[in-house]
């Protein structure tokens, strides 16, 4: 009797009901997070473009497509919509909203109204950048002072956009939290959650310790600009260093709300495809909340070239190094999974391995810029460009499609064309490389970031990222076809279709409204793979 | 197959005990996202103040230490009524609940009266944000404490209302309890804003 699907008296698909504002006005975390998903998406495409338009630039040495002012606009916008509308938003509010309640076994987040009113304030925030691109900020995605303070350009818009964006963001972390503490299912004790979920909690607490820090480090730039509040302007006895610190502050652990999610997801989907239990699940778990927790201490790294003093770099150096452990505890837990696993490659698959060794390139180049004297030479150069593209679209990105595609027969009930996602995957990742690995040759040459133009002698580097950008266009536009035609002419899906053990598989696909017909009691963990029972606490 | 064992049981939806310490525990990690907020005021406060001590002695003697010292009476006794305003409707007494979630109410809107006529005197003597760092700092925290208050009476009025619709009982009452737990918040940071600006010198 135990091991059966969970029977539905009346089963209606949480897809069931149509028009618009069913879905604007729905409580159910499963539109909501379609709703996030969606929204996260069309920022996704947007910034992807605008990318491929800088990268047109960068064609040629000399500045003929577009004059440096425009590229500084287009790097303005594709950082902010980038980073503060799809990656930081990206995995935690889709899928995290998507997938918590199925996977701890509850009917919905424990503020569902709340939940609905952050998508609300997601939405306000989108509206007033969108006001913002009337004149549009050349910044930088990081905002510096003092220059952030003085452009004529339209600096307040977009930061209160940010600042709004951030309140949504506390929000979600916030119901999380709560719902993971006290929705768990009779039996689900936390050493039995599945690991993205470790994730997803230690994301949360990210979001509600570092995000109020930005919040108020906007709102004071905003006072900059518009009461003549001088903290971080010179002339007025304030400090541009001050706003720097304020800024990593939240931005450093922001990083880590970007990739913590994606690192879950990767947990998820290997021990399914590699048919064996985790290995190391608690290390795993609680290494995301060790990151979490060393990502605090870091954020001075981003300032060694700032005018700190040196005992402080070291000192930040030191502690950048330690943000390596706990990462490298995940990568070497999920190679040994594999190790002698029976490995499928679907395609989600491809996307987790992908993952893994992207990331690791990714997070092996930090150790370069987190090392003093490296960093001196490195800081501002297109080796930080290729180091975070490594590490954001390498790891974050990389792990958003492989959620994609293993979670996409489950929130949508019809199944993709696997071969065509499997021919989008390869050239993403051919495209992603050819793109990105040869800006770490040009940022080691001296080649600067944030520059419309550049010296002759880059010139075949550079082409050959701009050639990449194509290819990676094209393996992303050939993705979005291929899951957009499956909402149309995929077949249906099964309920189980890569027979997983965790709970969301445990209920149809698409699921019922409440999730569950009955709640569900758990008695073994989720990791059982091949194996009846669960390691010795 | 493998799969995990699942057994049923018949709970349907959160029930009320859940629901209550969800909303408490929800509360308790929202306020701290707010002294967050506030935090890095005062980092900047703290880090302002070492490097220019002189000016803050010298400015803070400009505010008005009667007007601050009326507004934290009237705050720590607003939070007195607030939370008399909670024990009440725990015992059910409806209408005591109204009464004492109006004084709380009264106090705030005169709190904010008092803020306006030092805010206006300041202007009067040309004292902006932008005159000074230490008036940045000022007009910057007592501002966005400004705006806490404006939002806890907004939270506090849809309380009162339904209060009076009789939509609370001593059986359920999370809301008054959740939204008392806000406004103590924001007589707590005035605690900290009023030494700090007025007092220090």
């Amino acid at each position: 009797m135990a091991n059966h699907s969970i029977a539905h008296n009346v089963y209606v698909p949480y897809l069931e009901k149509k028009g618009i504002l069913s879905w604007l006005l729905s409580t159910d975390h499963k539109r909501i997070g379609i709703m996030y998903l969606v929204s996260i998406s069309f920022f996704f495409l947007v910034a992807g473009v605008i990318a491929l338009l800088m990268r047109l630039e960068l064609l040629t040495p000399a500045a003929d497509f577009v004059q440096p002012h425009t590229y500084n606009v287009l790097f303005t916008l594709h950082g902010s919509l980038m980073v503060f509308f799809f990656v930081v938003p990206g995995l935690a509010a889709s899928f995290g909203n998507f997938l918590i309640p199925l996977m701890i076994g509850a009917p919905d987040v424990a503020f569902p109204k709340l939940n609905l009113g952050s998508y609300w304030i997601y939405l306000l925030g989108t509206l007033i950048v969108l006001l913002a691109l009337m004149k549009p900020a050349d910044t930088g995605w990081t905002y510096y002072t003092p220059y952030s303070a003085t452009t004529d350009t339209d600096v307040v818009l977009i930061t209160l956009g940010v600042f709004v964006l951030g309140f949504s963001s506390i929000l979600t972390g916030l119901n999380f939290i709560v719902t993971i503490h006290k929705m768990r299912a009779p039996g689900m004790t936390w050493h039995r959650l599945p690991l993205f979920i470790w994730a997803s909690y230690a994301t949360a607490v990210l979001q509600l310790l570092a995000t109020p820090v930005v919040g108020i480090t906007l709102l004071l730039l905003i006072a900059e600009r518009t009461l003549g509040v001088g903290f971080f302007d010179p002339a007025k006895g304030g400090d541009p260093i001050l706003f720097q610190n304020f800024f990593w502050f939240y931005s450093h652990p922001a990083v880590y709300i970007m990739i913590i999610p994606a690192m879950g997801v990767i947990s998820e989907i290997i021990p399914v495809f590699a048919r064996k239990p985790i290995f190391g699940y608690k290390a795993i778990a609680y290494s995301s909340l060790g990151i979490a927790f060393i990502s605090f201490l870091v954020w001075a790294h981003h300032m060694f070239t700032s005018g700190i003093s040196s005992l402080a770099a070291t000192i930040f150096s030191f502690l950048t190094f330690l943000v390596a452990i706990p990462t490298a505890i995940k990568v070497f837990n999920w190679t040994a999974t594999l190790y002698k696993g029976s490995i499928h490659l679907h395609s989600s698959m491809l996307y987790a391995l992908g993952f893994i060794f992207l990331f690791t390139i990714g997070g092996l180049t930090g150790l370069f810029l987190g090392a003093l004297a490296a960093d001196i030479h490195l800081h501002d150069t297109y080796f930080v460009v290729a180091h975070m593209h490594y590490v954001m679209i390498g790891g974050t990105v990389m792990g958003f499609f492989g959620a994609l595609h293993f979670w996409y027969p489950k929130w949508f009930g019809k199944m993709f064309n696997e071969m065509v996602a499997k021919i989008a995957w390869f050239l993403v990742f051919v495209g992603f490389n050819v793109t990105f690995f040869p800006q770490f040759f040009l940022g080691v040459q001296g080649m600067p970031r944030r520059y419309a133009t550049y010296p002759a002698e880059f010139e075949s580097l550079m082409s050959l990222s701009t050639y990449g950008s194509w290819i990676l266009g094209l393996g992303v536009l050939i993705m979005t076809v291929n899951l957009i035609a499956g909402l149309f002419n995929g077949e249906k899906a099964p309920q189980n279709p890569y027979n997983s053990l965790s709970l969301e598989w445990q209920v149809p696909s698409p699921p019922p409204h409440e999730n569950f017909d009955e709640i569900p009691h758990v008695t073994d963990w989720t990791y059982g793979y091949g194996k009846k029972k669960e390691p010795e606490a | 197959m493998e799969r995990p064992s699942v057994e049923h049981s018949h709970v349907h939806h959160m029930d009320p005990a859940v629901e209550y310490s969800s909303s408490k525990f929800g509360m308790w990690l929202f306020l701290g996202t707010e002294i967050l907020l506030f935090g890095g005021l005062f980092a900047a406060y703290a880090i302002f103040r070492a490097k220019y001590p002189e000016m803050f002695f010298e400015q803070h003697k400009e505010l008005n230490r009667e007007m601050g010292a009326v507004n934290t009476c009237i705050l720590i006794f607003s939070s007195l009524t607030m939370a008399m305003g909670v024990t009440a409707i725990k015992r059910g007494k409806q209408k005591l609940t109204a009464i004492l979630l109006l004084v709380t109410i009264i106090c705030g809107l005169g709190f904010g009266v008092v803020k306006y006529f030092e805010y206006g005197a300041k202007f009067a003597h040309h004292i902006y944000p932008d005159t000074s760092i230490f008036f940045s700092l000022y007009f910057m925290m007592t501002g966005l404490h400004m705006l806490h208050v404006f939002i806890g009476l907004v939270i506090l009025a849809v309380m009162l209302v339904l209060t009076l619709k009789g939509k609370f009982t001593s059986k359920y009452n999370t809301p008054i309890e959740v939204g008392g737990l806000y406004w103590h918040l924001v007589d707590l940071i005035w605690i900290y804003l009023f030494p700090l600006l007025y007092l220090i010198g």
